[in-house]
């Protein structure tokens, strides 16, 4: 089991492992709240200003599988990988002007989550219900990709088991990181950020210059990348003509996804101020230029030699290639902590909307502050075990499966969400009928005879399911609210979604 | 205006056929990721000019 086991990295990682648990529990006691209040444990407070911010977000939407995923997909077919880039170019221009008018009115009307906004909004609960319900469904296969990511640095130190021995590291890894969530809520995974990004910044920058170097420069690194993909279809250094409108849609697809996640939401709210959200909306967009550069990886493990049956394993063995034990082992460390994070960030969205958007309205109205934290503490290890479950019992392949449907379902909430910051002319009705619309045919067209496809062609070009199924989604919302119109109790009004006058300073 | 500004890098980022090409290389790299990854500093640039036309608290 651990005769082929690489100390030196092992001990480096298991080190920074155990100093990030210490840090998860002593979170507790960090800008200090009540955790029996839900804001409190699940939003840490919104007490996060524009660094802490920064940290979490980064940490939260960066999340390790990505930087697994998105080099392995480099590596396997190229340029079209890159999707990424421009779909991270595409996230903080909407941040910019859609989040801080969604923080301003949660902030006055205490908000935790999309759906509490949306109930706020349009009145109606089985919209509410449907916006939480998707949240929660798409999340859970996000976490256990996050495990993913981590297992595949726990096999790369050489860790081997049979059967469910295989998985005893990360089952010890997840128990931990329940235990300190439960404990410290939200202030847990932002506390851990700081660990983790400056832990990536170091690597990636290391990696981006030293491989490289060692390979002879970029030069040689793209020659020996474009060598791997003669004569293969669909796969080299540009995208090829049928590669390019499916490289559009999915970046707009998944863009106009991202920050309807619960975790992309608890991150948002969780700031301290309208100001914080714009300052992260012009720095975040340093860790797009980390990921890309991440990407880039996937060349360099064919310019280092690495062939591996499955891409995700590449940047792993790339860096046991060409890294000294005690680095690798720094790096792993970095990838596992980076799932722990976006993991922590997700099971505390999932667990606010759960009890604010499900349990509340449906089963038990009238709940105390201190009800209400207790069930989202209680859920939040729910939704973790669930996940590990997925991973120990279920194909990995479901998870991906289930994530690539994820960003189909989580866009059906979009048009609730972010038409509901700027006009009520929606009606509560419309947007639960386009819901369903684009949820079933989203649905439906992903549905493949062998295996999800995540394109179908409209005039024989791919476009992304999620794009085709929001399309519908949104003539269905529009056709509906014309005929059912809203109830015309305004509770929002127009000034709650402005910046808050600051009191004059004497 | 502001939501002009905003356009600009978001239209930029998506006309591929603007970058998917190799030359010209820099440092090795190929234009098609040289030119994406300069995009996103220059999208943040972007960003603030829309937010300096806003006037918004920064």
């Amino acid at each position: 089991m651990i005769e082929h086991l690489n100390w030196t990295a092992t001990i480096v990682f298991v080190a920074f492992f155990v100093l990030v648990t210490v840090l998860g529990f002593v979170a507790s006691h960090w800008k200090s709240g009540d955790l029996s209040e839900l804001h409190e444990w699940g939003l840490g407070g919104r007490r996060f200003g524009s660094w802490i911010t920064w940290f979490l977000l980064g940490g939260d939407l960066y999340t390790a599988y990505t930087v697994i995923a998105v080099p392995a997909l480099v590596y396997a077919v190229g340029a079209y990988g890159f999707f990424a880039v421009p779909y991270t170019i595409l996230i903080y221009p909407f941040v910019f002007i859609a989040m801080p008018r969604l923080w301003n009115v949660a902030h006055k009307k205490g908000y935790i989550t999309a759906s509490d906004f949306v109930f706020g909004r349009y009145g109606n609960k089985w919209l509410e219900l449907a916006v939480a319900f998707t949240g929660i469904l798409a999340t859970m296969p996000y976490i256990a990709l996050q495990l993913v990511g981590m297992e595949k640095v726990i096999v790369a130190l050489g860790f081997q088991g049979e059967g469910y021995m295989a998985h005893a590291p990360l089952t010890i890894a997840f128990v931990v990181l329940a235990l300190y969530t439960y404990k410290s809520g939200l202030r847990a995974p932002a506390m851990i950020a700081f660990v983790k990004d400056i832990m990536i910044y170091v690597f990636v920058i290391a990696a981006v210059i030293l491989i490289p170097i060692e390979l002879g420069g970029y030069g040689k690194v793209f020659e020996a990348a474009a060598k791997a993909y003669e004569g293969k279809q669909n796969a080299g250094l540009l995208l090829t003509q049928a590669q390019m409108v499916p490289f559009i849609t999915l970046a707009i697809g998944s863009a106009m996804a991202l920050f309807m996640y619960p975790h992309s939401m608890t991150g948002v709210l969780s700031a301290s101020s309208a100001k914080a959200i714009r300052h992260n909306a012009m720095s975040l967009p340093a860790y797009s230029v980390l990921l890309a550069l991440i990407a880039l990886l996937g060349f360099m493990a064919h310019a280092a030699g690495v062939k591996v049956a499955n891409p995700q394993d590449a940047v792993p063995q790339l860096f046991l290639k060409m890294f000294p034990d005690w680095f690798t082992g720094f790096c792993f460390a970095a990838i596992a902590i980076g799932a722990l994070v976006p993991a922590a960030v997700m099971s505390i969205g999932a667990a606010n909307t759960f009890t604010r958007n499900v349990w509340r309205p449906f089963v038990h109205p009238n709940m105390t502050p201190s009800e209400e934290s207790f069930l989202a503490k209680l859920m939040s290890l729910i939704v973790k075990v669930g996940a590990l479950a997925v991973i120990l019992f279920m194909p990995t392949k479901f998870a991906i499966d289930l994530q690539l449907l994820g960003g189909v379902w989580m866009i059906q909430v979009f048009p609730a969400v972010v038409f509901g910051l700027y006009t009520r002319w929606f009606s509560g009705t419309g947007l639960l009928a386009g819901w369903v619309v684009g949820f079933v045919f989203g649905t439906y067209l992903s549905w493949g005879p062998t295996a999800w496809v995540p394109m179908s062609p409209i005039d024989g070009v791919g476009v992304f399911n999620a794009l085709i199924a929001v399309a519908a989604n949104i003539v269905v919302a529009t056709a509906v609210s014309a005929v059912f119109r809203p109830a015309s109790d305004e509770t929002i009004r127009h000034v709650d979604f402005e910046d808050q006058m600051e009191p004059a300073k004497a | 205006m502001k939501y002009l500004v905003l356009l600009i890098p978001c239209v930029l980022a998506l006309w591929v056929p603007l970058f998917n090409v190799t030359e010209p290389t820099l440092g090795g790299v190929p234009f098609f990721y040289w030119f994406q990854i300069v995009m996103i500093p220059a999208s943040v640039l972007f960003i603030w000019v829309a937010a300096k036309i806003e006037g918004s608290d920064l």
